[in-house]
């Protein structure tokens, strides 16, 4: 396996330099490929002005902002995945399917309706709102699902989908009684990444950052606990505290992502167990390459998002619920014929 | 001193008594049997004494001190412990499987050094694993897998080996093999070893003393003649039993009639 390791992440970052390029010129209005590189490099000290004023605006002003936003968030998400799956053994967790993202969208929407008068707490307090939105619905589905100081992997992703349910419920009710901030809201609820700024991108990247440092601190932990918990806690883990820590860093990097982006499902399904296949299952490369992934595969998600129908935008969790549905489909039903016993 | 010392522990998880009143000493060195029937309360005593439960009453003393005043990874360095279904079929590779128990002796951030390395290296030499390194532990068959728990216990480099029925899911082959690993690293290291075995016949065999356990109570503790008795023996199980001696390493056995 140790092999493998310099290859995938060179050509990983290679593929994501590759995605950024290619998603900065698809689009309503195509801008070659090496005109799109030349006018990056204009933003450089010294170098030759390059294509028009509209071209240039429409590179720097709204494809770069939306472009980082969303390697951003399917890092975010990818990792959230990663964490999660590793530390509740659970191969199908995933912060969407257990209801973190509509907790956090809850907790969001809830903030423009009722609070975004307060100033002082301002774009900068939403996704503080969301991460107590995300934590709340975690909560609940973890108590809902444990049994006996056990949980069954499919008893979590049925409380998972009662918990989304429920929250879900509250989120139209919300739409339903907001009147002019019903789109904001509607927003949330399908994820999207249009009319994205840098603004989205600087309130993320510090949770990004605080997230992912500590996460990929974690990656012995992560491996640990694989034995199952009592021999982590034999071998001298502290497996509550842990537990809680690295389930709240996960919660974080969604909710975060879900403040600014809305719910994007599967993405923290999807991109771990395909870099599992690949580089196998020691979190100190998982984690660092799934974040990687993640931010390709919501690139490419949200390039053919706003470009497969012409002049007209589908939300991106439509078209991450695409690949993301039939695949957990394979996933639950493999598990299901390999016994309920075998963790991943 | 007492290695262990366990002072009138009694457990309940709500649905009755599970161990009552216990009291026992237990010294440095040596392989000490924990048998009895099933539901006697021998797996929970063993899950009190290595810290993982604290017991509703009375005190378990590691070392002097309350094994719980010790922090986990503190702990960790003095007693592993071997669970009956040994490593899950994880994807992990064998070496990486074992690497894991240099765990409480690693600090936060740093990486595996040469030292720890080369703990991990005899170890999956002295248990033959050296050519199956590289494999996925869920490749393996459930007596591999038992190894490479041992082995994960012996990079742990512990003073205490507890082991919770080893051998349940292994054939004679494995049974011994494992056995025999535990004696010789107990014999070279000099540590302590804690088994609870469902065979009275591998107790007989690689225990030198015993603690007969009945309905969450010792009925019995000390050596072979005073524990692997028939009368006491067939009473506790319920069930007629002869004694004969090994013929040839003259240890007690039992035969069913």
């Amino acid at each position: 396996m140790k092999r493998k390791i310099i290859p995938w992440t060179v050509g990983l970052l290679f593929l994501l330099f590759l995605t950024i390029l290619a998603s900065l010129s698809i689009g309503s209005v195509y801008v070659p490929l090496g005109l799109s590189f030349r006018i990056l490099l204009d933003h450089l000290p010294y170098m030759p002005a390059a294509g028009s004023l509209v071209q240039n605006a429409i590179i720097w002003e709204l494809r770069l902002p939306r472009i980082f936003l969303a390697v951003l968030v399917g890092a975010m998400l990818s990792a959230s995945g990663v964490a999660f799956q590793g530390i509740l053994r659970n191969p199908l967790a995933d912060p969407y399917i257990l209801g973190v993202s509509v907790g956090a969208a809850l907790g969001a929407a809830g903030y423009i309706v009722y609070l975004h008068n307060i100033a002082w707490l301002g774009q900068l307090g939403l996704p503080l709102v969301s991460f107590a939105g995300g934590i709340v619905s975690l909560a609940l589905v973890l108590v809902l699902a444990e049994h006996h100081g056990q949980r069954d992997r499919e008893t979590l992703i049925l409380s998972g989908v009662v918990i989304q349910s429920l929250f879900g419920a509250f989120l139209t009710f919300l739409i339903a009684i907001a009147g002019h901030q019903m789109q904001e809201i509607v927003f949330w609820m399908m994820g999207s990444l249009a009319n994205s700024s840098w603004q989205n991108v600087v309130i993320l990247l510090p949770y990004f950052i605080a997230g992912m440092v500590y996460l990929l601190l974690q990656y012995r932990d992560l491996n640990v606990i694989a034995l199952g918990e009592r021999a982590a806690t034999y071998l001298g883990m502290e497996v509550e505290k842990k537990k809680i820590a690295i389930l709240a860093a996960g919660t974080l990097l969604t909710a975060a992502a879900v403040s600014q982006v809305g719910i994007i499902g599967f993405v923290g399904l999807i991109v771990p167990h395909l870099m599992r296949l690949v580089v196998g299952p020691d979190h100190k490369v998982l984690l660092p390459l799934s974040t990687v992934a993640g931010a390709i595969f919501l690139l490419w998600s949200d390039t053919i998002a706003r470009a497969v129908i012409p002049s007209q935008e589908l939300p991106i969790g439509v078209v991450t619920a695409f690949v993301g549905a039939p695949f957990f489909a394979y996933l639950l039903k493999k598990g299901l014929r390999r016994g309920k016993s075998e963790s991943f | 001193m007492s290695l262990f010392e366990i002072c009138g522990v009694s457990q309940d998880y709500g649905w009755g008594p599970v161990l009552q009143n216990i009291n026992f000493h237990l010294t440095e060195g040596g392989s000490t049997g924990i048998i009895g029937p099933n539901g006697s309360g021998k797996s929970t005593l063993i899950r009190v004494i290595s810290g993982l439960l604290v017991p509703s009453q009375g005190e378990v003393r590691f070392r002097g001190k309350t094994v719980h005043s010790y922090r986990k990874k503190e702990l960790a360095r003095q007693i592993a412990v071997l669970e009956q279904e040994g490593t899950a079929p994880l994807p992990f590779t064998v070496k990486e499987v074992v690497a894991m128990g240099r765990y409480p002796w690693l600090k936060p951030f740093s990486e595996l050094n040469r030292q720890n390395d080369l703990i991990v290296e005899e170890v999956l030499t002295t248990l033959g694993l050296w050519e199956i390194q590289d494999q996925s532990v869920n490749t393996l068959s459930g007596g591999q897998r038992q190894l490479v728990s041992l082995a994960r216990a012996m990079a742990q480099q512990p003073t205490v080996l507890i082991l919770d029925e080893p051998t349940t899911y292994l054939d004679i082959g494995h049974q011994v093999l494992v056995m025999q690993h535990v004696r010789r690293w107990r014999f070279k290291k000099g540590i302590t070893v804690i088994m609870v075995l469902h065979d009275l016949n591998l107790a007989g065999q690689y225990c030198d003393k015993f603690l007969l356990m009945e309905q969450g109570h010792i009925r019995a503790c000390g050596n072979a003649t005073e524990v692997m008795d028939q009368e006491i023996i067939t009473s506790v199980y319920g069930t007629s039993l002869i004694k004969i001696n090994h013929p040839v390493l003259g240890v007690p056995q039992f035969l069913l009639t």
